[in-house]
């Protein structure tokens, strides 16, 4: 079962597709209106993921660390948006973006750094066959933590500001003021990586090992960067979600610990 | 002395304040129509809002505290108490047994959950709950606005044996005319953001 990859042509890609075209019609027969998000997600993934198989073949002959940095600075960007968008009550102007992109920034792009530097040292370290995937990974788990843990600090603060203020008012500072909530949204982000961790294996066969056992890789050994990618997907979400509370709880307040909702929007 | 001292203050919503001073021991009323600023007034001593100004308790600078050590000395009470534990004891260091009596409070209801008392109760807590930080000043919003003519009162008895006791001044928003002739030793009134 080694290297022994059946390849996929267009008319095998388009058999799975016209399964959406099932969902299609059956959206369009009971009313659920979903058709023309359905379609325009599925072109999307189509587009994206097309586009990245030919940059990723680029990157790979060519090596050159300059795309593979903006290649990588474009997947945070990206995520920082998503992060962004994800947040019912976001802080105003850059510290909305910024916080989420900073905070993958640290968790993410540090953690796969150290990981092939450490743990995997391919030639060169940089190698876009290792970090790519690995960095995709991080970002895409990362960013669904970090998002949850943001909007649970905004929502939260918001909704239950009498209760952050009647303690800011009998003397305690701005840190024990929203404590309760800045632990409950770190919970929050930390539950589906949490999930995922005890359910894998048993439940689901996660995405990363069933593409290397479908590629002809040794199971063990798939279920080893398994066990590795969730690891670090785990530090890094922990890492992340951690560090957008700390800046965005501190945004909540001013130098004189006053709650300033004011800054959000 | 402990004089809660407002050489000036500046903040959206006020006509800039020159002079306003509670001296220790002393209660200031103050009133005015709804909407006319007396909390907007309160919450910026307190630097809960942002405001500029001078302010002051005693020699003691407000600015020259971190804003929580200003705010446990110099306490402001709401109209509207605010619970973020599911009971009631956890919500104060200590509860002395005698304030609670006092008030007309059980010792029981130390360990009931908040979202079953009633306003009135509450609001009493509220002012047990303040009074347990042993504040050196008080900024009271309508702190009787909620309770009936007994239990109004026994909280203004209740504030001013420990004003007494502490020699703490007293800024005290009321409505009623009768209260603050029971409680004051100087008047102010506001309306639309001018102190007069």
């Amino acid at each position: 079962m080694n290297g022994s990859v059946i390849p996929l042509g267009p008319y095998e890609l388009s058999l799975a597709a016209s399964l959406l075209l099932l969902v299609g019609i059956l959206s369009w027969r009971l009313q659920m209106g979903v058709e023309r998000r359905l379609l325009v997600a599925a072109v999307r993934a189509a587009i994206q993921l097309s586009l990245l198989g030919l940059v990723l073949a680029q990157l790979f002959s060519t090596l050159s660390p300059w795309l593979i940095t903006l290649v990588a600075s474009f997947m945070l960007a990206v995520a920082g948006y998503e992060v962004w968008s994800r947040q019912s009550r976001r802080l105003r102007g850059w510290w909305g973006y910024g916080t989420g992109a900073l905070s993958m920034l640290l968790s993410s792009v540090t953690i796969a750094i150290l990981t092939v530097n450490v743990i995997l040292q391919p030639q060169p370290w940089y190698h876009p066959q290792y970090l790519i995937p690995l960095l995709g990974m991080l970002l895409g788990n990362t960013m669904t933590g970090i998002a949850v843990a943001m909007d649970t600090l905004g929502r939260e603060t918001w909704n239950r500001q009498g209760e952050v203020e009647a303690r800011l008012m009998l003397g305690d500072p701005a840190a024990t003021a929203i404590g309760d909530i800045r632990r409950a949204a770190l919970r929050a982000g930390l539950i589906p990586i949490l999930n995922s961790m005890t359910t894998a294996g048993v439940v689901s066969l996660p995405g990363m090992m069933t593409g290397q056992i479908l590629a002809g890789g040794d199971p063990m050994q798939a279920a080893r960067y398994q066990m590795m990618i969730l690891f670090l997907i785990a530090a890094g979400t922990a890492l992340g979600s951690t560090s957008a509370v700390l800046i965005m709880s501190r945004r909540l307040f001013d130098p004189r610990e006053r709650l300033r909702l004011d800054h959000l929007h | 002395m402990n004089d809660l001292v407002v050489e000036r203050l500046e903040r959206p919503g006020l006509a800039p304040i020159q002079g306003l001073t509670v001296p220790a021991g002393q209660t200031l009323c103050l009133h005015g129509p709804s909407g006319s600023g007396k909390t907007l007034l309160l919450r910026a001593i307190a630097d809960l809002d942002p405001n500029e100004g001078a302010v002051r308790l005693g020699t003691l600078r407000r600015d020259d505290l971190p804003a929580p050590e200003w705010r446990r000395r110099v306490i402001y009470v709401p109209p509207e108490s605010h619970w973020w534990e599911e009971q009631v004891r956890p919500h104060a260091p200590q509860w002395p047994p005698d304030w609670l009596s006092r008030l007309d409070l059980g010792p029981d209801i130390l360990d009931q959950p908040v979202r079953r008392l009633s306003t009135g109760e509450r609001q009493r807590l509220a002012m047990v709950r303040a009074l347990s930080r042993r504040p050196a000043a008080l900024l009271l919003d309508e702190p009787t606005a909620n309770l009936d003519d007994e239990n109004t009162r026994r909280v203004e008895a209740l504030l001013q044996d420990y004003q007494h006791a502490h020699d703490v001044p007293l800024l005290w928003v009321s409505h009623d005319p009768a209260q603050r002739g029971r409680v004051a030793n100087q008047n102010r009134s506001i309306d639309g953001g001018q102190l007069s």
